[in-house]
């Protein structure tokens, strides 16, 4: 950049500043701006945008509600010195009433059917920042981490932006159900090695976003054994482990590790508060590493992204509340099934199909009879024609970098019920109309 | 050998495995020791940690003098919070936003957060100048705020220039993952240790001679360690040199509103303000963790007047963004002009009023110090009683104040300090009883060293 001598200069600023690593120039974030232009509610703007591109639970927060109301004693100046005492704790440890409360909260999510020790929770601001934070911790510039596709699309940022981390995609495809294959993990095992990239690990989310299922026992059991093997981490980011509502089981790599006669020492779990109690303000997530030093070198670099101790204090006597969380859990699945059914239905009637999937905030619906042309122009144009005449925005396939196209992560959470029924509605009209043309063409 | 979990014993025990034994690694950045937890003052926190002094129940451990913190105003903001439970959603009164707080992801922050942020940071400044809330950037502290600036202003292998003495973790907060290097600005006694042009230049020079690229001057005004503000003359001397070769210049004010005496204290902003153009190299950080005592909240700002800076370092915010419900308490208590207005004028007699005390203690003790007006700490002489006049005895010395004094201070070599025996002594974080037991052990150990001698 060339200056010119006046004296408002042009200081420059750092590559990473200018790069597009961000993330914000994909159609993802596209569609976001074009919600917010034109915002759908049901009074005010009933034709405008409806937002299905946010995986967000706006399910249960009445419980939580009801639950703050009779708990006046998570208020942060409830006591005399208390408000002093959080005011001041910034140990990076966190306290320890808190982490024995996720911890426990953590254990009820998987059953209790295992065991989380406190001391191995390292507390950050969100599940974005224990992705970033583990990736610093576990791998150098230009080493590669495999990521099964498609995956969440905020990955490309989290996890390479600052850390100069490659993600290497591990292709999943429709032809069985998008799961994870050992022949795909050691293709991009492979293909890693080819770009002389150094592989440090594998980072899969369980259960899955966007495809809304879980990974089976032998998935975990093989990407285990595959991890120690080429002596790489495995990273499970379950963000979602307690938005399971129908089966099959759910299994965590905790589970897993527990069957093991050794302690799984590259084995590190990724948690936050964002989805399963849909408190993604609140900026509570966890960093669960069976590595001591991992523990040790997250929670130094957690100095950067510590969780308020006002969020931590109300949480840990939430959390501790057995009986709340027992029925929170089990009342948020039965509200998440639901609302998933409905949209299943709804996509039916439209003759849509989607992957059978049983947790998470949405469903990966397969629009492929739709699209004008089979590749990733054929499904932008797509993607656009919903979000400007069904005035829908959901996200396309290949945000989450899938491999084929035609594919759509549809969320269902973040929506009251007659909101669904109208998307539902625009959907149904859409595909009918779409069809028409389409078989016109031919 | 890998470390085995006996599941008969339920216990840990050493044992060989199926496995190879070569242990799967880590980073370079996760196991260099850039976290500067490895310091020989290390030792300070353990004996406290170890024999913490209380009044009634262990009046002879250890008083702790080395925490940079403010306690001394909270019943302030108690009793404002007793009359305005609308600010936090756990009453009745906020309930109604608890939803809103709890799924508001967005990086830019709520408004009336920024509004009320930039309106506590005009007041600190006697409103002097003006800040536009769309340039602030929500940080989850100073220590987050200042690590962003770097990865927005530099690149891995740029230097940064920082007045020495500073705060000790600024070698971990600017370096650790951004991999930018610190060249010190050194600044000596026999000026008061005020920056001046031709160390700043030397600096510049050194960082040339190496071959590094020098992207910035990071200043902390109000200092930390001295306890001292940077005059008007210092701060335009700084953004002309910033300006001439082309580098950014970051004004930590973390202590604007910890200032309790006079000389007057300048911010950058309002150096900023006399210009006749909008600078695209100035960058302030603030937080909340000093002038209010809150760093439990993780409450930090970067205000820049570069638009590019403000859009890479909100985005980069994800990474360490603020609690809503941190924000929605703070945006309700920091609009409450009335309350601010009596908070910064009480909060700064309080430290005054301590400042003062601890200073007549110096006094009486024989022990010189840096003539200070700001933050929450003072900066002592301590030279003459030192056992050599070089690091080592300054380790020595320190020594005999933890383990004989009982007092935990900051040795100034912790500080980068070109000169042996100046100390960081706290005053602002306990009773004014638990200060005279301080004050006169110190009276006491500086008596006892000069006898010795």
């Amino acid at each position: 950049m060339s200056m010119n001598i006046c004296e408002q200069e042009f200081t420059s600023v750092s590559e990473r500043a200018t790069c597009s690593a961000h993330g914000e120039d994909s159609a993802y974030f596209a569609g976001w701006e074009e919600y917010r232009r034109n915002p759908y509610d049901s009074l005010l703007n009933p034709s405008g945008v409806i937002q299905m591109g946010l995986a967000e639970n706006r399910l249960s927060f009445d419980l939580l509600e009801e639950w703050l109301v009779k708990h006046p004693e998570a208020s942060v100046n409830f006591q005399q010195d208390l408000f002093k005492e959080l005011a001041l704790y910034q140990d990076y440890h966190g306290l320890p009433a808190f982490k024995k409360a996720m911890a426990n909260f953590m254990e009820e999510l998987r059953g209790n059917k295992v065991k989380f020790e406190p001391e191995r929770i390292v507390n950050t601001a969100g599940a974005t920042a224990a992705n970033e934070v583990l990736m610093f911790c576990l791998a150098d510039p230009g080493d590669a981490f495999l990521v099964p596709s498609p995956y969440y699309a905020g990955f490309d940022r989290d996890l390479r932006w600052r850390t100069g981390v490659e993600i290497v995609p591990i292709h999943c495809y429709s032809s069985n159900n998008f799961q994870i294959t050992k022949s795909a993990v050691e293709s991009a095992f492979k293909e890693a090695q080819k770009r002389k990239m150094n592989v440090k690990g594998i980072l899969i989310t369980n259960p899955c976003n966007p495809l809304g299922t879980t990974s089976s026992a032998e998935i975990l059991k093989m990407l285990l054994e595959f991890s120690m093997k080429k002596k790489i981490h495995l990273v499970c980011d379950e963000i979602y482990s307690g938005s399971v509502f129908s089966s099959p089981h759910f299994y965590s790599i905790a589970e897993i590790v527990a069957k093991q006669h050794y302690m799984a020492d590259n084995v590190h779990i990724v948690y936050s508060l964002s989805k399963d109690l849909g408190l993604p303000g609140f900026r509570v997530g966890a960093i669960y590493s069976y590595n001591n030093s991992v523990v040790t070198a997250a929670r130094r670099m957690s100095s950067f992204c510590m969780v308020s101790s006002q969020a931590q204090h109300l949480l840990s006597i939430m959390l501790s509340d057995s009986n709340f969380i027992k029925y929170y859990i089990q009342e948020n699945k039965k509200r998440l099934k639901e609302r998933h059914n409905l949209l299943v239905s709804g996509l039916a009637q439209a003759g849509i199909e989607q992957l059978d999937g049983n947790s998470g905030l949405f469903c990966w619906v397969n629009m492929r009879h739709l699209l004008p042309s089979h590749d990733l122009e054929g499904e932008l144009k797509l993607w656009k024609s919903i979000l400007e005449e069904a005035r829908l925005n959901i996200s396309p396939g290949s945000s989450f970098n899938c491999m084929e196209p035609g594919w759509f992560r549809v969320c269902f959470a973040d929506m009251n019920m007659s909101t669904m029924e109208v998307a539902l509605q625009r959907l149904q009209r859409f595909a009918k109309e779409y069809k028409i043309i389409a078989n016109a063409k031919l | 050998m890998k470390t085995v979990l006996c599941e008969e014993n339920n216990c840990l025990s050493a044992s060989v495995d199926n496995f190879d034994d070569s242990e799967i690694s880590l980073s370079n950045m996760a196991t260099c020791n850039l976290h500067g937890e490895d310091s020989p003052y290390f030792a300070g926190w353990e004996a406290y940690r170890k024999d913490p002094y209380d009044e009634k129940l262990n009046p002879h451990g250890v008083i702790q003098m080395g925490l940079a913190e403010n306690t001394l105003s909270f019943d302030l903001m108690e009793e404002w919070l007793l009359v305005h439970p609308e600010a936090t959603i756990t009453s009745e009164q906020g309930l109604d936003s608890f939803k809103e707080l709890a799924l508001y992801q967005d990086y830019h922050g709520l408004p009336d957060y920024r509004k009320a942020m930039a309106k506590f940071m005009e007041a600190l400044r006697g409103y002097k100048v003006k800040f536009d809330p769309d340039r602030i950037v929500n940080a989850a502290g100073s220590t987050a705020a200042n690590e962003v600036l770097m990865f927005c202003l530099a690149d891995a292998g740029d230097v940064f220039l920082v007045p020495s003495p500073y705060y000790p973790a600024f070698a971990r907060d600017l370096r650790w993952r951004t991999g930018v290097e610190i060249e010190p600005i050194h600044c000596y006694s026999s000026n008061n240790f005020q920056i001046t042009k031709s160390e700043v230049e030397s600096a510049f020079k050194r960082a040339q001679d190496l071959k590094k690229k020098v992207k910035g001057i990071l200043i902390t005004n109000p200092c930390n360690p001295l306890g001292t503000i940077s005059s008007a003359e210092t701060l335009k001397m700084l953004l002309a040199f910033a300006n001439k070769k082309k580098i950014h210049l970051v004004c930590d004010e973390i202590y604007a509103g910890s200032v309790f005496h006079s000389p007057e204290f300048h911010s950058i902003a309002e150096i900023v303000a006399e210009e006749n153009y909008t600078p695209d190299n100035v960058h302030i950080v603030y937080s909340l963790s000093k002038d209010m005592g809150l760093p439990g909240f993780r409450v930090g700002t970067i205000y820049s007047y570069n638009d590019t800076v403000v859009t890479a370092a909100r985005r980069m915010s994800s990474f360490t963004m603020i609690s809503t419900q941190t924000q929605h308490l703070l945006s309700t208590m920091l609009s409450d002009s009335e309350f601010v207005n009596y908070y910064i004028a009480e909060n700064k007699m309080r430290l005054k009023e301590r400042h003062g005390l601890i200073v007549a203690g110096f006094e009486r003790a024989g022990i010189k110090y840096l003539k200070g007006n700001a933050g929450l700490f003072c900066w002592v002489d301590m030279s003459d009683l030192l056992p050599s006049k070089d690091i080592e005895g300054e380790l020595k010395l320190w020594k005999g104040i933890l383990y004989e004094a009982k007092l935990n201070i900051s040795p100034g070599s912790s500080f980068k300090c070109m000169e042996p025996g100046w100390f960081r002594v706290c005053f602002a974080e306990m009773s004014t009883s638990t200060m005279e037991v301080a004050l006169e052990r110190l009276q006491r150990f500086a008596e006892q060293c000069k006898n010795h001698a």
